[in-house]
């Protein structure tokens, strides 16, 4: 019996959703606008997309959401968290929640306290951890915050006494009350997990809703289904890890975009350009995942150390309002959104927009009615288009890693106005299905795990080291729900540590593989 | 006199990450201690030699360690009041005046928390204006002046004292006590008076790493003009534009050591190579030197002007890479076989890129 997977993608714009066979061939598709409570559209997504598909061989759902992003960007429904540190002596110099946002930090930081604890680079305890503080602490945090965020000093490579705290915490306030530990969220760099944990734990609330709404859809429809969601770097985790771990979504629809694209292609490497109404984001492939970002991410005016994927935006998208400038055109940087589908000239409103020039130009058909055209001269028509070809073709050379061509895949709502050939690109692609990419990328989506450590090659060797940080991810790939006889290492990282003589190394090593049935 | 305000801090951060050259640790960490200690202990003046007593007492102060560790192990503060402490203790004097030894990466802004706390003002020079990875590659050794007395401290109270006879066996001593120490300690060194700071340290550094900073971020906003100002105010060149088509990392022998290769933008017959020891040292073309430590050579975002660090050079980024003379004041006997190619184990001339401030 074939099994099938559905996909759900929750955009700022739009909510779509797939179902997916075992070959990745798509079986049914659809898009509706999202809605005020993620929910509803969740529930109208999955109701459509399944209404010709037989239930009982659906096995997998995968979500992926923007909503804790926006959660965090909006500054609604986050949940005051305590904050512990175990560090002290060390730290002292910056409390937590130093240069966050004012507003952010009035809603969300509640009491916090640094007390002894902590590891040293190499496996030393910084200090005993103070249990007795952290006693005093969780006592202070009673009835005053929703939940408790803990870091400590080189947790990535150490977390004993992360775990010995969340017990302590456990027991004086039950065992049910929520505490996020920073070695579950993010990797070196104290105060960016630091900051990345407190997020999380302001967000269990939101989680929550999201993947309770997410149940509630599939149960409606009488769906027994392992369900999962997807995170930043495109791999999974399961919607019970979700509630804990909402953090680890906020990068993922890129990522969803991007590898949805590159899966619908049947490609691995590629530049992705994905043209909505209002920007068009260009990343690129490498081995079928996003090249990331270098730079330290921001989330919600929040420095943290997640690596998201490396994309350039522009203003170039279906909406791009359209103006005469003297002699000239000039094309946005503003546009009427989602909104084309009732503003465009073609669509009977009174904006000019970049459809209604691609439409004119022989780019896109079958959206709106041309003959609402008459009024525009070729001259514009031909002027804005040189407009596109020449950002489009800016956004490809920015992003390209080499002189050699590659191919291009082009998708999202407003891919019509890439044009068919660019300079250094060898063809480019719009695959079927394109319009739900994101959907798909979540349905494909692979279990993973990381290690990221620093290793001191002068005392065990660098193989010994790399062979050690290879089978930890392997193992919490397979923990995360990866099939162990599929798994494979997907990116082995090494950044030397300047000014350490004695060739410390600190390691980053990813393991994905599809699910296990 | 001049009191440091918070936007003058993020001016120095940004010039800070530029004469780090690629190396000398982010500066965010060290940045957020200085807003600490500012919140905490209020304001600090910058002051030149000539406001001050000249027999009156210098200390330094610096981080040392390894930034990978620093970002884990965040300071504390007390290692770095400590040092100071214990080498006025040692003197029998009391400071007037708190000095950075490396205005470059985050021991640019380390002094001021320190100076914060103490209530003493910064003044405003220093021994390298831009970074080197180790204590004896300063003006200060080209002038004769010994770096110990030296303390070194951590957070926990451990701390010692200790006299060297010369200035590479107090580098030796200092990282070794620093791989027990933890990694990220305080270290207080080359303690001199006001009047040997004007005689030999490198002056108006402070000032000069956010006025440059202060460019650079004009640059960022994209403010017409403001290259080429940061150019001019620099007397600096962009000596090349290309991608990183190539990134070597290697730890062979101690430090970290790498090759960088960027092609050419336009011409792809044309490549530069730039070679990393924590911070870049050489660029050559076609095997010709180009840019030469100690000039400073700054990889420079494409797009967004942002300094590139060792650490985050990644294949693809598309990069200016810019030449800055390094500071007048290392012009002098020695300077080539302290912090000269031939001083990092480069077999290759040093190129004079000139300067004047």
């Amino acid at each position: 019996m074939s099994r099938l997977k559905i996909g759900i993608d929750v955009g700022g714009t739009n909510t779509d959703a797939v179902v997916v066979d075992e070959d990745g061939q798509v079986i049914a598709s659809t898009k509706s606008a999202t809605t005020l409570d993620p929910s509803d559209g969740i529930a109208k997504a999955l109701s459509e997309v399944i209404a010709g598909v037989d239930k009982s061989k659906i096995t997998q759902a995968m979500l992926g959401t923007t909503h804790p992003a926006n959660a965090i960007i909006q500054r609604r429904n986050l949940q005051t968290v305590g904050v512990l540190r175990l560090a002290a002596p060390s730290s002292l110099a910056i409390r937590p929640g130093a240069a966050w946002p004012k507003d952010l930090h009035a809603s969300v930081i509640g009491p916090s306290a640094i007390v002894g604890g902590g590891y040293e680079y190499d496996g030393r305890e910084i200090a005993p951890l103070e249990e007795k503080a952290i006693r005093e602490f969780a006592q202070k945090c009673k009835g005053k915050v929703s939940a408790i965020a803990v870091s400590c000093a080189f947790a990535p490579a150490n977390y004993d006494q992360e775990l010995r705290a969340g017990v302590i915490l456990a027991e004086e306030l039950g065992a049910d009350f929520p505490v996020s530990l920073s070695h579950q969220v993010g990797q070196i760099g104290l105060l960016e997990r630091e900051n990345a944990t407190i997020l999380n734990a302001s967000l269990f609330g939101v989680a929550e809703g999201v993947v309770n709404g997410f149940h509630n859809a599939l149960k409606g429809h009488g769906l027994k289904v392992d369900s999962f969601l997807t995170q930043n770097d495109g791999t999974l985790m399961t919607a019970e890890e979700a509630i804990r771990l909402p953090i680890l979504t906020v990068g993922s629809g890129p990522t969803n975009s991007m590898r949805g694209a590159c899966a619908l292609a049947k490609l691995s490497d590629a530049l992705v350009i994905d043209v909505g109404g209002t920007s068009a984001d260009c990343g690129i492939l490498v081995d079928g995942f996003p090249r990331e970002s270098a730079a330290a991410i921001e989330v919600g005016g929040v420095r943290t150390n997640f690596r998201m994927p490396d994309l350039i935006s522009i203003g170039l998208g279906g909406g791009t309002i359209v103006r005469q400038d003297g002699n000239g055109v000039k094309c946005g940087p503003d546009s009427v959104g989602y909104k084309v589908i009732t503003e465009a000239l073609i669509n009977g409103g009174s904006t000019l927009t970049l459809s209604d020039i691609s439409t004119k130009g022989g780019r896109l058909s079958g959206f709106g009615d041309a003959s609402k055209l008459s009024g525009v001269s070729d001259e514009v028509v031909k002027q804005a288009l040189a407009w596109v070809d020449e950002q489009i073709q800016n956004l490809s050379d920015r992003m390209k890693a080499s002189r050699s061509t590659m191919p291009l895949i082009a998708v999202g709502g407003g891919s019509h106005l890439i044009p068919k050939k660019i300079a250094g690109i060898a063809e480019v692609i719009t695959p079927n299905h394109h319009a739900v990419a994101n959907a798909f990328g979540a349905a494909i989506a692979e279990a993973s795990g990381t290690v990221d450590r620093v290793y001191r090659y002068a005392e065990q060797g660098r193989d010994a080291c790399l062979d050690e940080a290879r089978r930890l991810a392997t193992e919490a790939a397979v923990r995360a729900g990866a099939d162990a006889k599929q798994v494979r290492i997907t990116a082995v990282i090494e950044v030397p540590m300047s000014y350490l003589p004695g060739q410390g190394c600190r390691v980053q090593v990813k393991a994905a593989g599809p699910l296990a049935s | 006199m001049r009191v440091l305000t918070l936007d003058d801090l993020d001016d120095m951060v940004l010039g800070a990450t530029l004469l780090g050259t690629g190396g000398g640790g982010d500066p965010y960490i060290a940045r957020l201690m200085v807003r600490q200690a500012m919140e905490d202990f209020g304001t600090v003046k910058i002051v030149t030699p000539s406001e001050l007593d000249p027999d009156g007492l210098v200390l330094t102060v610096a981080v040392i360690g390894a930034p990978t560790v620093i970002s884990e192990k965040v300071p504390a503060g007390p290692e770095f009041i400590g040092v100071v402490n214990a080498l006025a203790t040692y003197l029998g004097k009391k400071p007037v005046a708190i000095m950075p030894i490396e205005v470059g990466g985050m021991n640019t802004l380390i002094p001021l928390a320190v100076a914060a706390e103490l209530g003493l003002p910064v003044i405003d020079a220093d021994s390298m204006r831009r970074a080197f990875p180790q204590i004896e590659m300063t003006v200060f050794t080209l002038a004769g002046i010994p770096c110990s007395p030296m303390s070194v401290a951590d957070e926990k109270g451990n701390l010692m004292v200790f006299e060297t006879t010369d200035n590479q066996m107090a580098e030796k001593l200092a990282r070794s006590a620093v791989m027990q120490l933890g990694l990220a300690n305080g270290i207080s060194c080359y303690s001199m008076s006001v009047r040997q700071v004007a005689e030999s340290g490198i002056q108006g550094s402070m000032t000069y790493c956010v006025e440059l900073g202060k460019r650079l971020m004009a640059v960022q906003r994209g403010e017409s003009g403001a290259f080429d100002e940061f150019l001019k105010f620099a007397e600096a060149k962009i000596y090349f534009s290309g991608k990183i088509i190539d990134l070597d990392r290697r730890t062979t022998d101690g430090f970290a050591k790498g090759t960088v290769v960027i092609e050419h933008m336009t011409d792809p017959n044309r490549t530069m190579h730039i070679e990393i020891q924590n911070e870049l040292l050489i660029a050559t073309e076609d095997g010709k030197p180009i840019i030469t430590t100690p000039d400073l050579i700054c990889i420079l975002d494409y797009e967004n002007a942002q300094p590139i660090t060792t650490e985050t050079l990644a294949y693809g980024q598309r990069v200016n890479v810019i030449g800055l003379p390094c500071a007048p004041e290392w012009h002098q006997p020695g300077m080539l076989d302290l912090v000269g190619p031939k001083a990092f184990g480069y077999d290759i001339p040093y190129v004079k890129m000139g300067g004047t401030k």
